[in-house]
């Protein structure tokens, strides 16, 4: 998963304070691990060195000073690039994918097309997998018959995300 | 695979069943000896864009064209002929005729376009022994089981070697062992005939035998083949 | 297609129980005893047949309907012994066959005439009423004795007086209409009769008798043996496919109601409890269907009225079920269904996921199916080699019993018979092959359907046999040659002047070629007194009449001729010089002996008299005795002649015979008028045969109705593989075909069978009956013709649903 481009999305929805955008990805992705304070500083550095975010005011306060990021145009078109670049599919990819569904619902993308270029591309390896397993022995077959199921059961999720994705772009937003 | 004409076009097919449209301006192609892969959620039409393009049902509105003929401009009886000698079929059950022992049914095509009954039982026991049943040749549909019989259904659906295949969830009522024997028969079948297949699926392991997919949502295809 | 259940018979078809029937919880049947359990069930399955839902419905009401039908049928035949009696009862209480004592003349007595006519073919009951005071006897429906020259009508003859149509006739009958002819006097609505008054009868002349009271019949003759046995066999024969079809009524829509019973084997039923559930499902239908048979009954019985089948024409009213039969069949329907329902269950295993059927497991085997025939012949055979005229009401039942044994064997053979022979079949085109096929999975129902045709056939081809030779006894060779003449007229008339009238006017009506007519009379031989037993007949006509009657060869006016007969040897009337008596001895009742009344009137036969064989007349026999011209012998010397004028129509003449009619009348009854016919059947025999024929037609119908309504439900069920085989490519013909097949090689069986079982049955008839074997073959051809119009009548009405069925819907699963 990508912090970078998640906490970028999450940008792209209003400026933030850093601490916001900490925030902001716990309570939406981070629910097993919520994200470090220290990452969230280092990220922003490197994000805006590469001139994706730029920050919009320094607001002194009593602790450390809060800075306010703020989205560029490189930043949405960097969004929106790895939104619409298919996941190497492999197994326990659904925070990932999850990460993606939610941002492009957040910023108003289409998410049923990510779900189906997601899709042709979990098909393009599994196709690859099933002509391994033709022309394989037993262990090929078993291999890769572990590695399909796996993909199969992802798709699955997807399949199952993109026909609830009208409820979920309601919870999103709401 | 694009460079050729395509075997089976269908363009911008719309077909409505009561009030819910089942096609909303959906369009296809495939070509020869290719496997396309029609996916999509239940009820998104997928089944009905099968029956248009095999000219079972008439589209309200759109053309299929097949080998340069327009589909829906023909008669009956004319579409008829052209399932029997071009196209073959597979469902996902209850296809069989039940009284028919299993050779008889793979030879019912054949006999359908006139081909004498010993020829046509011939031709379908090379069939069965090409899809690795033909012991159960002389049995009834009910005394198989469902792996079996779907490979009957398959042999039927080549016995005539059609230049089509279009296959309706084959798998669909199978284990997995046995929906991937069936998928690795009918899709090899294909391909030493040049046959296309038309494969209605909903299951991506069943899927990955295509060459490539189209998803129907909501009556519309989205082709991915050229977003990539 | 699923992998047969473990230890499910090899070729079973298992079906899925539907998902969303309602899961009804069954009764609980711990401490309960058999009876309130049955009952529990039996109301339980009725709960589902009315409150089913819509598929419950179509179901109750389906079989309701089929029950329905066989009910009404069996309402009209348990009508038919109160209809018959009545009718008799009707017959009897309107007429006067002639007192067997003599009635004097009073005040209470009246001159009583027949003068029955035909109009068109059918007949017009006449009589002539002349009362001798003021209280004459009068016939039911006559309120008042019409005067001379008036005449009551019945309302069906005022009708076809009234119209166009009857203007012939009313020149026959120019009496004026005073009145209507009540209903207690006809025997039906449409029956023509009209009572006439008069003035000019004379007792004895003609049929004219006194009377003084009406309702004086001779006791009705019982029905011999051969009719008993034909009205027992066609009663049998038609009634019990309808017993047949009553039982396939109860299955209709079986398979359905079977899955859902395996909905509730899902919750926990027993497979007992879930036979008895059926069987009251069933029985509400059933039940129903004995309201819907009432309610189609009473529309029946009015229209019975409306038509005359057969010369048969009743009133509604008397169409009456008798009490008894309805006391049968009001239970007996219901009990039948359950019973049907149960025994059908038999070889069906309900599980809770889904129904087995166990057909083809078992082989049908064919030794039990022939204890029934063997059965029915042990009953039968005693009668063999004749039945006694005077057997009793065990002797019928036996019978009864016997026939249906035998005719229930032959359908049970049936079975097996399509199983043995579809077992055999290769080959054949591709319908053919779907058709064997599936006959070959399941026989059973496409025999159930069949067996009520193969009973009906079968009884209806042995009474044909039965009819062909008893035809023989019962209709006599009339030996009529109607080519040389189609009418005879006989007339009572007073003298030869009246005769020569009658040939006038009958030689001058429209249409008439030529009439010949004779003078007849006959004579004693005064020497050998008043008891000379033989009277010597005298015919007197023309040359070119007696030239119809005898070889005469040269004949001139004058001349005089005689037919010896072998019959009368001892006859001396007729040499020449015997002397015979033209004023012959009388039968005087009163005196119960023949008296010379008046003075003898001598006449000799001339020495010139030539010999002359005899020739069959167009009438059919041979006139003996002496033969003169009118110049030979003087008619005029004589009174109370016959007058018998045979004559030939012209047949470009429409209502020829009709104009003849109306010649001949003169307004006085004691002319007759017949057609001469070359076979003239007995009358009850005849109503036999016509019944028979149109039972037949109507059970056949009934039955392939119940045929169209199977194979529709057939279809219903296989509507995906239907879509499958059009997604095929596959054509309507093909499929068209087969059904033709599916239905047109059981029936073939079945009418094989059938003509097999029925000539089988018909030997035994004659048998019983001492007749020769002799196949009525025209017979048979009908029956089995109406067999194979039932098999195309069924293929065509199920057609237009089965092309609706071959659209690609079927194939949505979605």
């Amino acid at each position: 998963m990508s912090i970078g481009h998640t906490l970028l999305g999450l940008l792209e929805t209003g400026p933030r304070h850093g601490y916001d955008l900490k925030r902001a990805f716990d309570e939406r992705f981070g629910h097993d691990r919520p994200l470090h304070y220290g990452q969230v500083y280092s990220t922003m550095s490197r994000l805006l060195k590469n001139g994706l975010v730029e920050v919009e005011g320094i607001e002194p306060g009593e602790g450390p000073e809060r800075k306010r990021y703020a989205i560029t145009d490189a930043g949405i078109t960097d969004v929106a690039a790895w939104l619409g670049r298919a996941e190497k599919p492999e197994p326990y990819l659904q925070s990932t994918l999850y990460t993606k569904v939610v941002l492009a619902l957040l910023t108003g993308r289409d998410a049923a097309e990510l779900l189906d270029v997601q899709r042709s591309e979990h098909l393009r390896l599994m196709r690859e997998l099933t002509r391994r397993k033709k022309s394989g022995d037993l262990a090929d077959q078993l291999i890769c018959d572990h590695a399909l199921f796996h993909l199969e059961a992802d798709l699955r999720w997807l399949e199952l995300t993109a026909a609830r994705l009208d409820q979920l772009a309601r919870e999103v937003r709401g | 695979m694009t460079t050729a004409e395509p075997l089976l076009h269908a363009a911008d097919l719309r077909k409505s069943y009561g009030p819910t449209p089942a096609l909303d301006g959906a369009s296809f192609a495939v070509h020869p000896g290719e496997v396309v892969a029609v996916m999509g959620p239940s009820g998104s039409g997928k089944s009905t864009l099968l029956h248009c393009l095999a000219g079972i049902v008439r589209p309200d509105s759109g053309t299929v064209h097949y080998r340069g003929r327009e589909l829906s401009a023909m008669p009956d009886t004319e579409r008829s002929a052209l399932r029997r000698s071009e196209f073959g079929f597979v469902f996902q059950f209850g296809q069989l005729v039940p009284e028919l022992t299993c050779v008889e049914n793979v030879a019912l095509p054949l006999r359908l376009t006139g081909v004498a009954r010993k020829e046509a039982e011939a031709r379908a026991v090379e069939w069965l022994e090409r899809l690795e049943v033909e012991d159960v040749g002389r049995h009834r549909p009910g005394q198989v089981s469902g792996g079996q019989g779907q490979r009957v259904a398959v042999a039927r659906a080549l016995v005539t070697t059609p230049r089509v295949v279009f296959a309706d969830e084959p798998t669909g009522a199978l284990d997995s062992l046995n929906g991937e024997r069936v998928m690795r028969l009918l899709t090899d079948a294909a391909h030493d005939t040049r046959a296309a297949v038309v494969l209605v699926t909903h299951e991506a392991r069943v899927a990955a035998y295509s060459d490539r997919e189209i998803v129907v949502r909501d009556g519309r295809v989205r082709d991915l083949a050229g977003t990539i | 297609m699923r992998a047969p259940a473990p230890g499910a018979p090899g070729d079973a078809v298992p079906i899925a129980a539907p998902a969303g029937e309602p899961p009804v919880p069954p009764a609980p049947s711990v401490g309960s005893t058999g009876v309130t359990r049955w009952a529990a069930d039996l109301s339980m399955g009725a709960r589902f047949a009315l409150l089913g839902g819509r598929e419950g419905w179509a179901r109750t009401v389906l079989t309701a309907i089929g029950v329905g039908l066989g009910v009404a049928v069996l309402m009209i035949a348990a009508s038919i012994p109160h209809m018959l009696a009545s009718r008799d009862a009707r017959a009897d209480a309107r007429e006067n066959f002639g007192p067997s004592e003599t009635v004097e003349r009073s005040d209470r007595s009246a001159l009583y005439a027949r003068a029955d006519s035909e109009f068109r073919g059918e007949s017009v009951r006449g009589r002539y009423l002349q009362p001798e005071g003021d209280h004459p006897p009068l016939p039911p429906g006559v309120e008042e004795a019409p005067a001379p020259g008036e005449m009551l009508v019945s309302p069906a003859l005022r009708e076809l007086l009234a119209s166009p149509e009857g203007e012939l006739l009313r020149e026959r009958l120019p009496q004026r209409i005073v009145g209507t002819i009540g209903d207690e006097g006809l025997l039906g609505p449409a029956e023509l009769v009209y009572v006439a008054g008069a003035d000019g009868l004379v007792e004895g002349e003609g049929s004219t008798f006194r009377v003084d009271r009406f309702g004086q019949t001779h006791d009705s003759e019982p029905l011999d043996a051969f009719l008993l046995l034909l009205v027992v066999v066609t009663c049998v024969v038609l009634l019990l496919p309808v017993g047949v079809f009553i039982a396939a009524a109860v299955r209709f829509g079986g398979e359905r109601r079977d899955r859902r019973l395996a909905a509730l084997r899902l919750v926990g039923s027993d497979s007992r409890m879930v036979r008895r559930i059926a069987a009251g499902e069933s029985m509400v239908g059933a039940l129903l269907g004995l309201a819907v048979g009432t309610v189609l009954f009473l529309p029946v019985r009015e229209l019975i009225g409306e038509v005359t089948l057969f010369g048969l024409n009743v009133f509604p009213s008397d169409v009456r079920p008798s009490a008894a039969l309805i006391a049968l069949i009001v239970p007996a329907v219901p009990a039948s269904a359950v019973a049907v329902t149960l025994l059908a269950l038999r070889g069906v295993a309900i599980e809770p996921l889904g129904v087995v059927r166990g057909s083809g497991v078992r082989r049908r085997r064919l030794w039990w199916r022939l204890l029934p025939p063997a059965a029915g012949l042990l009953l039968l055979a005693p009668t063999f080699g004749g039945l006694d005229p005077d057997q009793g009401s065990i002797a019928t039942y036996r019978i009864a019993a016997g026939i249906v044994l035998l005719l229930v064997g032959v359908t049970s053979m049936l079975p097996w018979l399509i199983e043995w022979v579809v077992g055999r079949v290769r080959g054949g085109p591709l319908p053919f092959q779907l058709a064997v096929r599936r006959l070959q999975l399941d026989s059973g129902s496409a025999a159930r359907a069949v067996s009520g045709i193969t009973v009906a056939v079968a009884g209806a081809i042995a009474v044909q046999m039965l009819f062909g030779t008893v035809e023989k006894s019962y209709t006599a060779e009339t030996g009529q040659d109607p080519t040389r003449a189609q009418l005879q007229v006989i007339a009572e008339v007073e003298d030869d002047a009246e005769a020569r009238e009658l040939v006038r006017r009958i030689t001058e009506a429209r249409g008439v070629d030529q009439a010949l007519g004779t003078t007849h009379t006959y004579l004693t031989e005064y020497d050998k007194g008043v008891d000379d037993e033989y009277h010597t007949p005298i015919t007197v006509a023309d040359c070119a009449t007696l030239a119809e009657l005898a070889r005469v060869g040269a004949c001139e006016d004058g001349d005089i001729f005689v037919v010896l007969s072998p019959d009368r040897e001892e006859d001396t009337g007729t040499r020449p010089g015997a002397r015979l008596n033209l004023n012959p001895p009388r039968y005087l009742p009163e005196k119960d002996a023949l008296v010379q009344v008046g003075e003898p009137v001598l006449w000799t036969v001339p020495t010139d008299i030539r010999e002359a064989e005899g020739r069959i007349s167009p009438l059919g026999t041979t006139v003996d005795g002496i033969l003169a011209t009118p110049a030979a012998f003087d008619l005029s010397r004589l009174t109370d002649l016959r007058a018998e004028v045979m004559v030939r129509i012209d047949p470009s003449v429409p209502d020829a015979k009709e104009y003849v009619r109306n010649a001949v009348e003169t307004g006085d009854p004691g002319v007759d008028v017949w057609e001469l016919a070359s076979t003239e059947r007995a009358g009850e025999f005849v109503f036999v045969q016509r019944a028979l024929y149109a039972g037949a037609a109507g059970v056949m119908a009934l039955i392939g109705a119940g045929m169209v309504v199977s194979t529709l439900e057939q279809l219903r069920e296989r509507r995906k593989l239907l879509s499958v085989l059009v997604a095929f490519g596959t054509r309507r013909s093909t499929l068209g075909w087969s059904v033709l097949w599916q239905t047109a090689v059981p029936v073939v069986l079945g009418m094989a069978l059938a003509a097999v079982g029925g000539i089988g049955l018909g030997a035994v008839l004659l048998a019983m009956v001492s007749e020769p074997f002799a196949v009525h073959w025209t017979g048979l051809a009908a029956m089995t013709g109406t067999g194979a119009a039932v098999v195309a009548l069924v293929t065509l009405l199920s057609l237009p649903p089965l092309w609706r069925m071959m659209r690609p819907d079927g194939l949505r699963t979605e």
